[in-house]
């Protein structure tokens, strides 16, 4: 059993030069047989592994990541947390996660260093400030906060913006304050030390290699360690869904593409929140070490490859400028590419599948990392009960057969699907 | 990716003349049955390495092209004019 961190704890190991100090989780070698096996170590299947124990009581459970715990798109991501959307198939899920957020280090024992800075959104035309204002009343009718600035307010937050820029002038922004950034690997650790401590075995370079079916039923998976048996089958791989999927002869509705993010040199504190760029594909935030951490959209082309081409960062390297001259004499540090499950509506999938004991999270696009909680919560509801959590069961595969997408903001791989 | 794609027509040129759109997939009949059109626009094969897509050369001789390219490591394999493909199959 893990050690419970506190004030003390690091105190009393302090006396003991701190040779007391134990790892965070097992390092256990895979059991024959499984209650729930699930596939990828990021966020959200340790996430769900965790959830699966504490809210369902399901602690035979595995997740098999195939390189270390942190290595994928967890650690890839610019940390933002935000529940700002307009859509009812995604308003409520969002502040689900939120919710659990504010919880969270509480709930697993662990910093994160959850920072409710605020989210900004600039807006910079009339259609653009009508659009956030039904934006910004659909949140608070959701019970969501959200604050409409106005250029003056704004401009006391950020003084420094280009606010009289010729084409794109900022007149104002949507502010929700609760919204912000936290420490994404010591998300991934938290969760994977908490599901671990209630008995989860959380099973590292441990590559699923086939899923092995009998009467259209999965009895368990091939590894790299060998074949391992199980009950249920949850796939939480994320980047590589479409991949995982095939080896269960599924077809999913998800391209995967790179996205690229970047980090600055280290500066004196700059910028408070989360400051988005109405007007062209650039976000920022400044890290606690001092780094601008920002990007902007998808390259645009599929790709497994971690890494992306210097025409997008150009792209987003002029947005910014636009947004904030100053930026053109900050020196960047280190920029990094992640695979991005992009669904054809923008939106995620949680959901059974057309085989009985399968159950897919997946298509987070590039909004996967905010969700990191809710995505745990409802995907872990769904494995225990067979039924959907009530703020996800929009989140459905057969969407877009149906003609139900959930189209919130006319992105997904490609524009013209909308 | 490769700085330079071979058009077809241009010859050797920089891969920022180029708009990428997507899977070079073969488009439906107008009556070939839904679950053939729900197929076409939304599922994928996404595969890691060997992918057809159209690429439009923008900048260049604006004719639709099939590149092959890896998405494992962007290397791009082929480049031919989209008309030497049949666009309507099912």
């Amino acid at each position: 059993m893990a050690m419970r961190y506190s004030a003390l704890s690091i105190f009393l190991n302090g006396l003991y030069r701190n040779t007391g100090w134990t790892t965070a989780w097992r390092f256990p070698e895979p059991k024959p047989h499984y209650d729930i096996i699930i596939v990828g170590g990021g966020g959200h299947g340790l996430a769900t592994a965790h959830y699966l124990a504490k809210e369902h009581g399901i602690t035979n459970v595995a997740v098999l990541e195939k390189g270390y715990i942190g290595s994928g798109n967890v650690g890839r991501n610019t940390t933002i947390i935000r529940s700002n959307y307009l859509l009812p198939g995604n308003n409520p899920f969002y502040e689900l996660s939120m919710k659990l957020w504010e919880g969270l280090e509480q709930d697993l024992n662990y910093n994160t260093m959850v920072s409710q800075r605020g989210v900004l959104n600039l807006y910079h035309t009339d259609a653009q400030r009508d659009a956030f204002t039904r934006r910004g009343n659909a949140m608070r009718l959701h019970g969501v906060d959200a604050e409409l600035l106005d250029r003056e307010q704004v401009k006391a937050m950020l003084p420094f913006m280009d606010f009289d820029n010729a084409r794109f002038p900022i007149h104002g922004g949507l502010l929700q304050r609760r919204g912000g950034t936290v420490r994404h690997d010591a998300v991934a650790w938290g969760y994977a030390r908490a599901a671990d401590a209630r008995g989860v075995d959380v099973i590292q370079h441990c590559e699923v290699t086939g899923i092995r079916r009998e009467n259209r039923q999965v009895t368990g998976v091939e590894t790299s360690k060998g074949f391992i048996g199980c009950n249920k089958l949850a796939l939480t791989a994320a980047g590589n869904s479409s991949r995982v999927a095939a080896m269960a002869d599924l077809k999913l509705p998800i391209e995967s593409h790179v996205l690229q993010a970047f980090v600055s040199e280290g500066l004196k504190p700059f910028i408070d929140g989360v400051v988005t760029f109405g007007a062209g594909h650039f976000y920022v935030s400044q890290s606690d070490k001092g780094g601008l951490v920002f990007g902007g959209d998808i390259d645009g082309y599929n790709s497994y490859a971690q890494r992306g081409n210097l025409a997008t960062l150009e792209h987003v390297a002029e947005a910014g400028v636009a947004m904030i001259p100053a930026l053109s004499r900050v020196r960047v540090l280190r920029s990094w590419g992640g695979v991005m499950d992009m669904s054809m509506d923008g939106t995620p999938i949680i959901d059974r599948t057309p085989i009985d004991n399968l159950y897919l999270n997946a298509g987070w696009c590039y909004g996967g990392f905010k969700a990191t909680p809710a995505s745990g919560f409802c995907f872990a509801h769904l494995l225990a009960r067979n039924q959907p959590h009530r703020t996800a069961t929009h989140m459905r595969l057969d969407r877009f057969e149906r003609g139900y997408t959930i189209d919130e903001k006319g992105v997904g791989a490609q524009a013209n699907l909308h | 990716m490769a700085s330079l794609v071979s058009c077809p027509h241009c010859g050797s040129r920089p891969k920022e003349e180029f708009t990428i759109k997507g899977a070079a997939l073969p488009r439906p009949s107008a009556d070939a049955p839904q679950s053939t059109w729900f197929d076409y626009v939304f599922l994928r094969e996404n595969p890691r390495g060997r992918y057809d897509e159209y690429w439009h050369h923008t900048s260049g001789c604006r004719r639709w092209l099939v590149v092959t390219r890896n998405t494992m490591n962007h290397d791009v394999e082929a480049c031919r004019d989209a008309s030497e493909k049949p666009t309507v199959t099912a």
